[in-house]
């Protein structure tokens, strides 16, 4: 039986291993009457090889799947091995691995079996089962199958802390050309239940302190870069899209790992983007922690990120005019855009320079990356003199003195269409 | 002045009554140490020996949250737990600091000191919040869930009320085999232990002890850890950021065998 089991384990663990999701924060379920867990600020319990952060038992209940999704590796027409765990199974290893503190909790998709609502009422079985046989208060990431019913939808609620619906895809036109069995209303509508849902349950809290929980973490999706050929244009819109009128936790972008000859995708062996995927997490992090709107970013004179710089940069060098920024006076908003200095480097330069005049040596040693935010600042005893230089070499300097993450690696994109 | 070396217990309780005696006394501190050898052996400062005393310490305590709020005090006691050989002399600096200035000057981070309280606040934080991550229990045959962790600062206490939320239903024992001490829950509270000098513990040791499961699935969760890696998106050098090679050997996931 256990050799069965590892088997199971380690397909199920392969085929959901590109849902990049890992999230288990944002959630504030507590300890209840003495049980197992609780959930907090999210915790990484380990890392794989390629960097990412292991935090969930991220597993599909089966790989057997109906539909034929050209970018998925478990579409049906593909000569995959397949499994399907038990509901049962799940249960143990979770609550297995989550005492050895191996997990924060479970993250369950899975392959649609029968149809949807047959594959959804496993998943929320599973769900059920760990929080009410086992008082089981980890962290639980449901897969929301698309095309279930909202019945389902709100079960599931009530015992996950998040619930997400892929998106897959950016644009409709892609969606309609890799997936033609997927529609984007069977995305939507279930969206939009959640968010309706979501918000009602905060305001009967208002009311009635004992009103059930109703998917503390919120929802995410996800996105495919790069095997539609789309630009960054169109998937930063519809991220913001989706933040705006889903009122989304995140939105998680996902490089095109080449699984597949089909003549519509890149062909096997072509490089992951990885570099545009971070570029497309920092333009995220721009809109969501620094007050940037999308079309600041990208827009239709400038549709694609700059491979070479972070996003921010890029829109300094763009808006030189708005640059020299004053260290000591200018506000909170205008120093978190100065290339350099993030969030936290902003607060504490507004907390500390009450108690007087920031010099650059203060900047340095409270974390700020002074060799970029040199060309962008005023501050106690330092003038700006590069005001009136030329952007293009201003990013030059910066790119001579600091040594690029990626410089390793290929930068090449393939253009598909 | 005569400037001073003051000798203490070793004990947060003994800091706080440095801050005190400071004060009490008028002292001129050269150092502060908890080796008495190290204090005789000075040949310009004259040791002076400072006695713990409950009461003493709360009013320092009191008095710092006065200036600088629960999290103020909490940030000294980080820079205590870190061990390192200046965080006494740091911790009086900075306090003697704080009591002279208005409130909430722990967020001048312009002052030297305050930057470098910070700083080691952030070092040991990283190290409480690694071992939340890094701690793995092995089941052993008593039904305890054992943990052995040989952590860079003494976050032990920075831990407990974690693992008591959250495995409230399971006996744990976290050891830290550097400092030879570990936390014992026993689904009421959570009590200090230390094994007497004969017993050797390592993950050998550990490993004899084992429930018959523990195998099953320490090798599933290595399996798992495989099987999640994407091989075309390898990135070693952000791996091994995370993941520093120095707490391997505690991880059964990064054991080479198998």
């Amino acid at each position: 039986m256990s050799d069965r089991i590892k088997d199971k384990l380690e397909i199920l663990a392969d085929a959901a291993k590109y849902d990049v999701s890992c999230s288990s924060s944002g959630s504030n379920r507590q300890n209840k009457d003495k049980g197992l867990g609780n959930t907090g600020a999210g915790i990484c319990h380990s890392y794989t090889e390629d960097g990412r952060c292991v935090s969930l038992l991220k597993i599909l209940l089966t790989n057997h799947c109906i539909f034929d999704c050209a970018y998925c590796v478990s579409r049906k027409s593909n000569d995959v091995k397949r499994a399907a765990f038990t509901v049962q199974e799940v249960v143990d290893l979770t609550i297995n691995f989550y005492r050895r503190n191996y997990i924060e909790g479970l993250f369950l998709s899975s392959g649609i079996f029968k149809n949807s609502d047959y594959t959804m009422e496993r998943l929320v079985l599973i769900a059920k089962k760990l929080r009410t046989e086992h008082n089981f208060n980890g962290y639980i990431h449901l897969k929301t199958i698309p095309g279930a019913s909202d019945d389902l939808l709100h079960e599931a609620g009530l015992y996950a802390d998040r619930l997400s619906v892929n998106l897959e895809i950016p644009t409709e036109e892609g969606l309609k050309l890799l997936a033609p069995e997927k529609n984007r209303k069977d995305m939507i509508e279930p969206m939009d239940y959640l968010k309706k849902t979501i918000i009602q349950t905060k305001e009967e809290k208002k009311i009635f302190k004992s009103t059930p929980k109703f998917v503390p973490a919120g929802q995410s999706t996800q996105m495919i870069v790069g095997a539609s050929g789309e630009t960054d244009q169109h998937i930063v819109n519809t991220a913001q899209y989706f933040y705006k009128n889903f009122n989304l936790k995140r939105v998680y972008y996902s490089g095109y790992v080449p699984i597949s000859n089909d003549n519509r995708l890149p062909a096997l062996g072509t490089a992951v983007p990885m570099v545009r995927e971070n570029r497309l997490y920092q333009t995220d992090w721009l809109m969501r922690f620094y007050g940037y709107q999308a079309n600041e970013i990208v827009n239709t004179a400038h549709p694609t990120l700059d491979l070479d710089i972070d996003p921010k940069l890029g829109w300094a060098l763009r808006n030189m005019a708005s640059f020299p920024v004053d260290i000591n006076r200018a506000d909170y908003a205008m120093i978190l855009r100065v290339p350099g200095i993030g969030v936290n480097s902003a607060k504490k330069i507004v907390a500390a320079r009450k108690f007087g005049g920031l010099r650059l040596d203060n900047l340095q040693k409270l974390g700020v990356a002074v060799n970029r935010a040199k060309y962008f600042i005023n501050c106690a005893g330092f003038q700006q003199v590069f005001a009136d230089k030329q952007s293009d070499l201003i990013k030059h300097y910066i790119l001579a003195s600091s040594q690029s993450k990626y410089l390793k690696q290929s930068t090449s994109q393939l253009s598909l269409f | 002045m005569n400037s001073r070396i003051l000798l203490y217990d070793g004990t947060w309780e003994g800091m706080l009554c440095c801050i005190f005696d400071y004060f009490d006394y008028k002292l001129q501190v050269e150092s502060i140490t908890s080796n008495q050898d190290f204090a005789n052996l000075s040949l310009f400062a004259s040791p002076h020996q400072v006695t713990s005393d409950s009461e003493k310490a709360n009013r320092v305590a009191k008095g710092l949250e006065a200036k600088v709020g629960k999290e103020g005090l909490t940030e000294l006691w980080h820079v205590f737990l870190s061990e390192l050989p200046h965080a006494p002399l740091l911790i009086l600096k900075t306090a003697v600091y704080y009591l002279n200035q208005d409130k909430n000057s722990r967020l001048n981070y312009g002052h030297e000191d305050v930057l470098e309280v910070k700083q080691i606040v952030k070092s040991v934080s990283r190290e409480r919040h690694r071992m939340k991550a890094f701690i793995r229990f092995q089941k052993l045959n008593n039904g305890i869930y054992f943990a052995l962790v040989e952590p860079d600062f003494d976050v032990l206490p920075l831990i407990r009320k974690h693992f008591k939320d959250r495995y409230a239903d399971q006996h744990w024992m976290i050891y830290d085999g550097k400092r030879k001490y570990g936390l014992s829950y026993d689904l009421e509270s959570i009590q200090e232990f230390s094994f007497t000098e004969d017993v050797n513990i390592s993950n050998k040791t550990i490993a004899i002890q084992w429930e018959e499961q523990e195998d099953l699935y320490s090798d599933l969760w290595k399996r798992y850890f495989n099987a999640v890696n994407i091989k075309e998106r390898k990135n070693m050098k952000l791996h091994l950021q995370h993941v520093p090679r120095r707490y391997w050997k505690h991880l059964n996931e990064k054991e080479l065998d198998k």
